[in-house]
Protein backbone atom coordinates (compact mmCIF):
# COMPACT_ATOMS: atom_id res chain seq x y z
CA UNK A 1 0.00 0.00 0.00
CA UNK A 2 2.75 2.57 0.96
CA UNK A 3 4.48 1.50 -2.41
CA UNK A 4 1.45 2.73 -4.51
CA UNK A 5 0.77 5.98 -2.65
CA UNK A 6 4.77 6.68 -3.19
CA UNK A 7 4.42 5.67 -6.61
CA UNK A 8 1.12 7.66 -7.09
CA UNK A 9 2.88 10.54 -5.81
CA UNK A 10 6.36 9.94 -7.70
CA UNK A 11 4.10 9.67 -11.13
CA UNK A 12 2.15 12.92 -10.26
CA UNK A 13 5.19 15.09 -9.40
CA UNK A 14 7.07 13.90 -12.75
CA UNK A 15 3.71 14.39 -14.92
CA UNK A 16 3.75 18.04 -13.09
CA UNK A 17 7.36 18.69 -13.19
CA UNK A 18 7.87 17.57 -16.86
CA UNK A 19 5.10 19.19 -18.19
CA UNK A 20 4.91 22.70 -16.17
CA UNK A 21 8.70 23.54 -15.24
CA UNK A 22 9.50 26.73 -17.73
CA UNK A 23 12.15 25.97 -19.69
CA UNK A 24 14.84 29.20 -19.51
CA UNK A 25 18.16 30.34 -21.03
CA UNK A 26 19.80 30.91 -18.16
CA UNK A 27 18.49 28.39 -15.30
CA UNK A 28 18.94 29.55 -11.58
CA UNK A 29 16.29 28.12 -9.81
CA UNK A 30 15.66 24.85 -9.24
CA UNK A 31 12.86 24.61 -10.96
CA UNK A 32 13.79 25.69 -14.39
CA UNK A 33 15.23 23.98 -17.38
CA UNK A 34 17.74 24.91 -19.67
CA UNK A 35 17.15 25.92 -22.83
CA UNK A 36 18.68 23.48 -25.13
CA UNK A 37 19.10 24.20 -28.77
CA UNK A 38 17.17 23.14 -31.64
CA UNK A 39 15.09 21.53 -28.73
CA UNK A 40 13.58 24.35 -27.20
CA UNK A 41 9.85 23.21 -25.26
CA UNK A 42 10.02 20.49 -27.34
CA UNK A 43 12.81 18.92 -24.93
CA UNK A 44 10.11 18.01 -22.30
CA UNK A 45 8.95 15.14 -24.22
CA UNK A 46 11.59 13.61 -23.25
CA UNK A 47 10.61 12.55 -19.72
CA UNK A 48 7.70 10.88 -21.81
CA UNK A 49 9.34 9.36 -24.74
CA UNK A 50 12.55 7.70 -23.21
CA UNK A 51 10.99 6.16 -19.99
CA UNK A 52 8.62 4.57 -22.69
CA UNK A 53 11.22 3.39 -25.10
CA UNK A 54 13.27 2.01 -21.87
CA UNK A 55 10.26 -0.09 -21.01
CA UNK A 56 9.49 -1.48 -24.15
CA UNK A 57 13.39 -3.26 -23.96
CA UNK A 58 12.91 -3.99 -20.28
CA UNK A 59 9.41 -5.67 -20.57
CA UNK A 60 10.87 -7.63 -23.72
CA UNK A 61 14.18 -8.70 -21.72
CA UNK A 62 11.83 -9.94 -18.97
CA UNK A 63 9.34 -11.48 -21.15
CA UNK A 64 12.64 -12.96 -22.98
CA UNK A 65 14.13 -14.46 -19.43
CA UNK A 66 10.70 -15.36 -18.20
CA UNK A 67 10.47 -17.77 -21.73
CA UNK A 68 14.06 -19.52 -21.08
CA UNK A 69 13.03 -20.19 -17.61
CA UNK A 70 9.86 -21.74 -18.94
CA UNK A 71 11.96 -23.59 -21.63
CA UNK A 72 14.05 -24.85 -18.26
CA UNK A 73 11.50 -25.66 -15.93
CA UNK A 74 7.99 -26.11 -17.70
CA UNK A 75 6.42 -24.29 -15.54
CA UNK A 76 3.08 -22.50 -16.90
CA UNK A 77 3.62 -20.09 -14.51
CA UNK A 78 6.64 -18.60 -16.14
CA UNK A 79 4.71 -18.47 -19.49
CA UNK A 80 2.19 -16.31 -18.15
CA UNK A 81 4.60 -13.54 -16.59
CA UNK A 82 6.72 -13.59 -19.99
CA UNK A 83 3.03 -13.37 -21.98
CA UNK A 84 1.87 -10.58 -18.99
CA UNK A 85 5.65 -8.64 -19.92
CA UNK A 86 4.75 -9.20 -23.94
CA UNK A 87 1.69 -7.48 -23.21
CA UNK A 88 2.96 -4.72 -21.42
CA UNK A 89 5.68 -4.19 -23.78
CA UNK A 90 3.35 -4.30 -26.58
CA UNK A 91 1.14 -1.29 -25.22
CA UNK A 92 4.61 0.78 -24.34
CA UNK A 93 6.04 -0.27 -28.02
CA UNK A 94 2.95 1.84 -29.16
CA UNK A 95 3.62 4.58 -26.93
CA UNK A 96 7.13 5.17 -27.81
CA UNK A 97 6.65 5.15 -31.03
CA UNK A 98 3.48 7.44 -30.51
CA UNK A 99 5.08 9.44 -28.90
CA UNK A 100 8.27 9.83 -30.91
CA UNK A 101 6.32 10.60 -33.73
CA UNK A 102 4.92 13.20 -32.75
CA UNK A 103 8.20 14.88 -31.20
CA UNK A 104 9.70 13.83 -34.78
CA UNK A 105 6.96 16.33 -36.36
CA UNK A 106 7.93 18.76 -34.22
CA UNK A 107 11.70 18.32 -34.24
CA UNK A 108 12.45 16.95 -37.13
CA UNK A 109 9.67 17.88 -39.38
CA UNK A 110 7.96 14.84 -40.44
CA UNK A 111 5.91 12.22 -38.26
CA UNK A 112 8.29 9.19 -39.67
CA UNK A 113 11.40 9.19 -41.57
CA UNK A 114 13.04 5.68 -41.31
CA UNK A 115 15.96 6.79 -38.54
CA UNK A 116 17.86 3.46 -37.38
CA UNK A 117 16.04 4.05 -34.00
CA UNK A 118 12.44 4.27 -35.79
CA UNK A 119 13.19 1.65 -37.62
CA UNK A 120 13.96 -0.68 -34.50
CA UNK A 121 10.90 0.73 -32.48
CA UNK A 122 9.21 -0.43 -35.62
CA UNK A 123 11.00 -4.03 -35.64
CA UNK A 124 10.33 -4.59 -32.04
CA UNK A 125 6.40 -3.44 -32.67
CA UNK A 126 6.61 -6.45 -35.49
CA UNK A 127 8.10 -8.65 -33.23
CA UNK A 128 5.61 -8.38 -30.52
CA UNK A 129 3.00 -8.38 -33.26
CA UNK A 130 4.11 -11.57 -34.60
CA UNK A 131 4.47 -13.23 -31.12
CA UNK A 132 0.87 -12.60 -30.04
CA UNK A 133 0.03 -14.17 -33.42
CA UNK A 134 1.70 -17.38 -32.84
CA UNK A 135 0.23 -16.99 -29.84
CA UNK A 136 -3.64 -17.29 -31.13
CA UNK A 137 -2.74 -19.70 -33.87
CA UNK A 138 -2.07 -22.62 -31.64
CA UNK A 139 -4.49 -24.28 -29.43
CA UNK A 140 -2.37 -26.73 -26.98
CA UNK A 141 -1.60 -24.70 -24.16
CA UNK A 142 2.11 -26.39 -23.64
CA UNK A 143 3.19 -25.79 -27.30
CA UNK A 144 1.89 -22.91 -27.32
CA UNK A 145 3.94 -22.29 -24.00
CA UNK A 146 6.93 -23.61 -25.88
CA UNK A 147 6.89 -22.28 -29.28
CA UNK A 148 6.56 -18.58 -28.61
CA UNK A 149 8.87 -18.90 -25.46
CA UNK A 150 11.29 -20.33 -28.54
CA UNK A 151 10.47 -17.49 -30.75
CA UNK A 152 10.73 -14.97 -27.70
CA UNK A 153 14.31 -16.19 -27.35
CA UNK A 154 15.23 -16.39 -30.83
CA UNK A 155 13.76 -12.86 -31.36
CA UNK A 156 15.99 -10.76 -28.77
CA UNK A 157 19.23 -12.29 -30.06
CA UNK A 158 18.91 -10.19 -32.98
CA UNK A 159 17.86 -6.51 -30.46
CA UNK A 160 21.66 -6.29 -29.98
CA UNK A 161 21.76 -5.74 -34.21
CA UNK A 162 18.97 -3.12 -33.95
CA UNK A 163 19.96 -1.21 -30.43
CA UNK A 164 23.77 -1.05 -30.90
CA UNK A 165 24.83 -1.77 -34.36
CA UNK A 166 22.46 -0.32 -36.61
CA UNK A 167 22.36 3.34 -35.67
CA UNK A 168 26.33 3.08 -35.92
CA UNK A 169 26.08 2.13 -39.50
CA UNK A 170 23.00 4.04 -40.73
CA UNK A 171 22.57 7.83 -41.15
CA UNK A 172 20.55 9.35 -38.84
CA UNK A 173 18.48 11.66 -36.41
CA UNK A 174 18.69 10.87 -32.61
CA UNK A 175 21.72 11.99 -30.83
CA UNK A 176 24.20 9.22 -31.04
CA UNK A 177 23.78 8.71 -34.47
CA UNK A 178 26.91 7.15 -37.41
CA UNK A 179 26.96 11.06 -38.90
CA UNK A 180 26.07 12.86 -35.64
CA UNK A 181 29.08 15.36 -34.88
CA UNK A 182 27.16 17.39 -32.12
CA UNK A 183 27.80 16.79 -28.95
CA UNK A 184 26.39 13.70 -28.46
CA UNK A 185 24.22 11.91 -26.19
CA UNK A 186 21.39 15.11 -25.16
CA UNK A 187 21.76 13.10 -21.23
CA UNK A 188 25.28 13.34 -20.30
CA UNK A 189 25.97 16.75 -21.51
CA UNK A 190 23.02 19.58 -22.10
CA UNK A 191 21.15 18.59 -19.10
CA UNK A 192 21.55 20.76 -16.05
CA UNK A 193 21.11 18.81 -12.94
CA UNK A 194 17.08 19.74 -12.23
CA UNK A 195 16.40 18.25 -15.43
CA UNK A 196 18.61 15.09 -15.06
CA UNK A 197 16.90 14.60 -11.51
CA UNK A 198 13.31 14.56 -13.32
CA UNK A 199 14.70 12.74 -16.37
CA UNK A 200 15.94 10.02 -13.85
CA UNK A 201 13.02 10.11 -11.83
CA UNK A 202 10.63 9.72 -14.42
CA UNK A 203 12.31 6.54 -15.67
CA UNK A 204 12.81 5.44 -12.33
CA UNK A 205 8.62 5.82 -11.59
CA UNK A 206 7.76 4.62 -15.14
CA UNK A 207 9.91 0.97 -14.01
CA UNK A 208 8.50 0.43 -11.07
CA UNK A 209 4.95 1.43 -12.62
CA UNK A 210 5.96 -1.28 -15.06
CA UNK A 211 6.75 -3.91 -12.22
CA UNK A 212 3.74 -3.29 -10.54
CA UNK A 213 1.40 -3.58 -13.78
CA UNK A 214 3.45 -6.83 -14.93
CA UNK A 215 2.68 -8.40 -11.11
CA UNK A 216 -1.59 -7.89 -11.47
CA UNK A 217 -1.53 -8.89 -15.11
CA UNK A 218 1.01 -11.79 -14.27
CA UNK A 219 -1.39 -12.96 -11.50
CA UNK A 220 -4.66 -12.35 -12.83
CA UNK A 221 -3.17 -14.52 -15.61
CA UNK A 222 -2.86 -17.84 -13.67
CA UNK A 223 -5.65 -17.11 -11.91
CA UNK A 224 -7.97 -17.30 -15.17
CA UNK A 225 -5.82 -20.13 -16.28
CA UNK A 226 -6.92 -22.19 -12.57
CA UNK A 227 -10.26 -21.36 -12.43
CA UNK A 228 -10.63 -22.39 -16.52
CA UNK A 229 -9.43 -26.13 -15.24
CA UNK A 230 -11.43 -26.00 -12.23
CA UNK A 231 -14.22 -25.47 -14.53
CA UNK A 232 -13.45 -28.04 -16.58
CA UNK A 233 -12.99 -30.52 -13.99
CA UNK A 234 -15.95 -29.71 -12.65
CA UNK B 1 26.48 -37.65 -36.84
CA UNK B 2 27.46 -36.06 -40.03
CA UNK B 3 26.64 -39.19 -42.30
CA UNK B 4 23.42 -39.40 -40.78
CA UNK B 5 22.63 -35.14 -41.71
CA UNK B 6 24.18 -35.73 -44.55
CA UNK B 7 21.63 -39.30 -45.53
CA UNK B 8 18.92 -36.77 -44.32
CA UNK B 9 19.63 -34.40 -47.17
CA UNK B 10 19.82 -37.37 -49.74
CA UNK B 11 16.37 -38.32 -48.66
CA UNK B 12 14.68 -34.94 -49.04
CA UNK B 13 16.54 -34.61 -52.43
CA UNK B 14 15.42 -37.69 -53.87
CA UNK B 15 12.02 -37.02 -52.37
CA UNK B 16 12.39 -33.40 -53.64
CA UNK B 17 13.07 -35.07 -57.41
CA UNK B 18 10.27 -37.45 -57.12
CA UNK B 19 7.87 -34.23 -56.95
CA UNK B 20 9.67 -31.62 -58.15
CA UNK B 21 6.86 -29.47 -55.74
CA UNK B 22 9.69 -26.93 -54.57
CA UNK B 23 11.87 -26.04 -57.60
CA UNK B 24 8.91 -26.00 -59.64
CA UNK B 25 6.74 -23.35 -57.24
CA UNK B 26 10.55 -21.46 -56.75
CA UNK B 27 11.16 -21.41 -60.42
CA UNK B 28 7.60 -20.01 -60.80
CA UNK B 29 7.44 -17.87 -58.36
CA UNK B 30 10.51 -16.06 -59.18
CA UNK B 31 8.86 -15.60 -62.69
CA UNK B 32 6.07 -14.17 -61.59
CA UNK B 33 7.24 -11.78 -59.25
CA UNK B 34 10.18 -10.89 -61.27
CA UNK B 35 7.40 -10.14 -64.10
CA UNK B 36 4.99 -8.34 -61.54
CA UNK B 37 8.05 -5.93 -60.59
CA UNK B 38 8.91 -5.75 -64.65
CA UNK B 39 4.99 -4.29 -65.14
CA UNK B 40 5.43 -2.28 -62.63
CA UNK B 41 8.64 -0.44 -63.55
CA UNK B 42 7.00 -0.15 -66.92
CA UNK B 43 9.46 1.83 -69.48
CA UNK B 44 10.90 3.97 -66.05
CA UNK B 45 14.52 3.58 -65.95
CA UNK B 46 15.29 1.91 -62.46
CA UNK B 47 17.88 3.92 -59.90
CA UNK B 48 20.60 1.77 -58.76
CA UNK B 49 19.16 1.68 -55.08
CA UNK B 50 16.04 0.75 -56.25
CA UNK B 51 17.20 -2.21 -58.21
CA UNK B 52 19.04 -2.80 -55.32
CA UNK B 53 16.17 -2.93 -53.04
CA UNK B 54 13.80 -5.01 -55.38
CA UNK B 55 17.04 -7.62 -55.47
CA UNK B 56 16.32 -8.19 -51.76
CA UNK B 57 12.32 -8.25 -51.94
CA UNK B 58 12.17 -11.01 -54.85
CA UNK B 59 14.70 -12.79 -52.96
CA UNK B 60 12.76 -12.40 -49.27
CA UNK B 61 9.02 -13.34 -50.94
CA UNK B 62 10.45 -16.16 -52.62
CA UNK B 63 12.35 -17.57 -49.58
CA UNK B 64 8.75 -17.02 -47.56
CA UNK B 65 6.93 -18.80 -50.29
CA UNK B 66 9.62 -22.21 -50.41
CA UNK B 67 11.52 -22.47 -47.62
CA UNK B 68 8.45 -23.65 -44.51
CA UNK B 69 8.64 -27.02 -46.92
CA UNK B 70 11.66 -28.24 -45.34
CA UNK B 71 9.66 -29.27 -41.38
CA UNK B 72 5.99 -28.91 -43.23
CA UNK B 73 6.12 -31.96 -45.54
CA UNK B 74 7.74 -34.10 -42.48
CA UNK B 75 4.11 -33.03 -40.44
CA UNK B 76 1.80 -33.35 -43.50
CA UNK B 77 2.91 -36.56 -44.26
CA UNK B 78 3.09 -38.20 -40.73
CA UNK B 79 7.01 -38.79 -40.80
CA UNK B 80 8.40 -36.22 -37.92
CA UNK B 81 7.33 -39.12 -35.34
CA UNK B 82 10.10 -41.54 -37.20
CA UNK B 83 12.53 -38.88 -38.00
CA UNK B 84 12.71 -38.15 -33.89
CA UNK B 85 12.88 -41.97 -33.18
CA UNK B 86 16.15 -42.57 -35.70
CA UNK B 87 17.51 -39.12 -35.49
CA UNK B 88 19.01 -36.73 -32.63
CA UNK B 89 17.30 -33.37 -33.29
CA UNK B 90 20.73 -31.64 -33.77
CA UNK B 91 20.92 -34.08 -37.02
CA UNK B 92 17.74 -33.72 -38.27
CA UNK B 93 18.14 -29.61 -37.86
CA UNK B 94 21.75 -30.22 -39.46
CA UNK B 95 19.64 -31.80 -43.08
CA UNK B 96 17.16 -29.84 -43.20
CA UNK B 97 19.35 -26.59 -43.04
CA UNK B 98 21.58 -28.05 -45.87
CA UNK B 99 18.88 -28.54 -48.03
CA UNK B 100 17.49 -25.13 -47.43
CA UNK B 101 21.09 -23.83 -47.81
CA UNK B 102 21.30 -25.46 -51.06
CA UNK B 103 17.67 -24.62 -52.43
CA UNK B 104 18.58 -21.25 -51.27
CA UNK B 105 21.91 -21.20 -52.88
CA UNK B 106 20.12 -22.74 -56.66
CA UNK B 107 16.77 -19.92 -56.39
CA UNK B 108 19.05 -16.50 -55.18
CA UNK B 109 21.48 -17.51 -58.46
CA UNK B 110 18.59 -17.94 -60.67
CA UNK B 111 17.14 -14.20 -58.98
CA UNK B 112 20.60 -12.24 -59.45
CA UNK B 113 21.12 -13.98 -63.26
CA UNK B 114 17.66 -12.52 -63.99
CA UNK B 115 18.61 -8.85 -62.51
CA UNK B 116 21.44 -9.03 -64.13
CA UNK B 117 19.41 -10.15 -68.02
CA UNK B 118 16.20 -8.00 -67.42
CA UNK B 119 17.54 -4.89 -65.50
CA UNK B 120 19.90 -2.47 -67.07
CA UNK B 121 20.60 -0.88 -63.87
CA UNK B 122 21.45 -3.85 -61.67
CA UNK B 123 25.38 -3.93 -63.15
CA UNK B 124 27.57 -5.24 -60.50
CA UNK B 125 31.23 -2.80 -60.65
CA UNK B 126 32.63 -5.04 -57.46
CA UNK B 127 32.12 -9.15 -58.08
CA UNK B 128 33.99 -10.30 -55.25
CA UNK B 129 31.98 -8.38 -52.66
CA UNK B 130 28.76 -9.16 -54.42
CA UNK B 131 29.77 -12.77 -54.19
CA UNK B 132 31.21 -12.44 -50.59
CA UNK B 133 28.18 -10.72 -49.33
CA UNK B 134 25.54 -13.04 -51.37
CA UNK B 135 27.31 -16.10 -49.71
CA UNK B 136 27.33 -15.07 -46.18
CA UNK B 137 23.94 -13.41 -46.97
CA UNK B 138 22.29 -16.51 -48.06
CA UNK B 139 23.47 -18.35 -45.09
CA UNK B 140 21.60 -16.01 -42.72
CA UNK B 141 18.77 -16.03 -44.95
CA UNK B 142 18.67 -20.26 -45.08
CA UNK B 143 19.37 -20.50 -41.13
CA UNK B 144 16.71 -18.56 -39.78
CA UNK B 145 14.37 -19.60 -42.54
CA UNK B 146 14.82 -23.05 -41.32
CA UNK B 147 14.56 -22.49 -37.74
CA UNK B 148 11.42 -20.85 -38.06
CA UNK B 149 10.14 -23.44 -40.22
CA UNK B 150 10.01 -25.86 -37.47
CA UNK B 151 8.19 -23.27 -35.31
CA UNK B 152 5.65 -23.02 -38.11
CA UNK B 153 5.56 -26.87 -38.88
CA UNK B 154 5.12 -27.50 -34.95
CA UNK B 155 1.70 -24.63 -34.84
CA UNK B 156 -0.05 -26.43 -37.66
CA UNK B 157 1.54 -24.92 -40.52
CA UNK B 158 -0.37 -21.42 -41.02
CA UNK B 159 1.00 -20.46 -44.32
CA UNK B 160 0.29 -16.73 -43.75
CA UNK B 161 2.13 -16.60 -40.64
CA UNK B 162 5.40 -18.03 -41.85
CA UNK B 163 6.33 -14.28 -43.61
CA UNK B 164 4.98 -12.38 -40.42
CA UNK B 165 6.88 -14.47 -37.92
CA UNK B 166 10.52 -14.34 -40.24
CA UNK B 167 10.28 -10.47 -40.92
CA UNK B 168 11.51 -9.00 -37.72
CA UNK B 169 14.32 -11.98 -37.44
CA UNK B 170 15.42 -11.28 -40.77
CA UNK B 171 15.21 -7.35 -41.02
CA UNK B 172 18.95 -7.12 -40.00
CA UNK B 173 20.60 -9.24 -42.49
CA UNK B 174 18.36 -7.92 -45.07
CA UNK B 175 18.88 -4.26 -44.14
CA UNK B 176 22.23 -4.97 -44.51
CA UNK B 177 21.97 -7.18 -47.13
CA UNK B 178 20.82 -4.38 -49.47
CA UNK B 179 23.32 -1.74 -48.24
CA UNK B 180 25.54 -4.64 -49.26
CA UNK B 181 24.38 -5.40 -53.07
CA UNK B 182 24.09 -1.45 -53.39
CA UNK B 183 27.93 -1.15 -52.39
CA UNK B 184 28.95 -3.51 -55.16
CA UNK B 185 26.47 -1.99 -57.37
CA UNK B 186 28.39 1.62 -56.55
CA UNK B 187 31.77 -0.73 -56.74
CA UNK B 188 33.03 0.08 -53.47
CA UNK B 189 35.96 -2.00 -52.10
CA UNK B 190 35.74 -4.86 -50.23
CA UNK B 191 38.12 -2.77 -47.45
CA UNK B 192 34.85 0.04 -46.85
CA UNK B 193 32.59 -2.79 -46.58
CA UNK B 194 34.20 -4.60 -44.30
CA UNK B 195 31.68 -3.36 -41.26
CA UNK B 196 28.73 -4.41 -43.23
CA UNK B 197 30.13 -7.60 -43.70
CA UNK B 198 31.26 -8.09 -40.27
CA UNK B 199 27.43 -7.50 -39.13
CA UNK B 200 26.24 -10.34 -41.53
CA UNK B 201 28.69 -12.71 -40.21
CA UNK B 202 28.12 -12.40 -36.60
CA UNK B 203 24.24 -12.43 -37.72
CA UNK B 204 25.05 -15.43 -39.05
CA UNK B 205 27.11 -16.66 -36.17
CA UNK B 206 24.30 -15.78 -33.51
CA UNK B 207 21.27 -17.29 -35.50
CA UNK B 208 23.39 -20.62 -35.95
CA UNK B 209 24.27 -20.95 -32.57
CA UNK B 210 20.84 -20.33 -30.93
CA UNK B 211 18.72 -22.59 -33.89
CA UNK B 212 21.18 -24.99 -32.50
CA UNK B 213 20.29 -24.49 -29.29
CA UNK B 214 16.95 -24.18 -29.57
CA UNK B 215 15.75 -26.77 -31.92
CA UNK B 216 15.29 -29.12 -29.23
CA UNK B 217 12.86 -27.68 -27.56
CA UNK B 218 10.96 -27.09 -30.56
CA UNK B 219 11.10 -30.65 -32.28
CA UNK B 220 10.88 -33.01 -28.95
CA UNK B 221 7.22 -32.55 -28.04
Amino acid sequence: MIWKIFLFLLISFISVAGIAFPIVENPESWYEFPNIPGLEENAKIIFFHVPTAWLTVIAFLMSTVFSFKYLKNKNLDDDAKAYASAQLGMIFCILATVTGAVWAKFAWGAFWSWDPRQTSIFALLLIYGALFALRSSIESEEKRATLSSVYSVLAFVTVPFFIFIMPRIMKGLHPGSADDTGAGPVVNFQMNSSMQLIFFLSLIGFTILYFWMWQISYKSIIIRDKLNKHLIRG
Amino acid sequence: MIAKAIALFKKDYHSELRTRYAINSLAMFIIVAISVILFAVGQEKLSEGLAGGLFWVVIFFTAMSGLARAFVSEEERGTSLTLQLIAAPSTVFSGKLLFNIILVFCMNTVIALLYAALFESFVIKNFSLFVFAFVIGNIGLAVSSTIIAAIIAKAGAKGTLYPVLSFPILLPLILTSVQLTLFALDGTSIEDAKFELAIVVSYDVVMLTVSYMLFDFIWKD
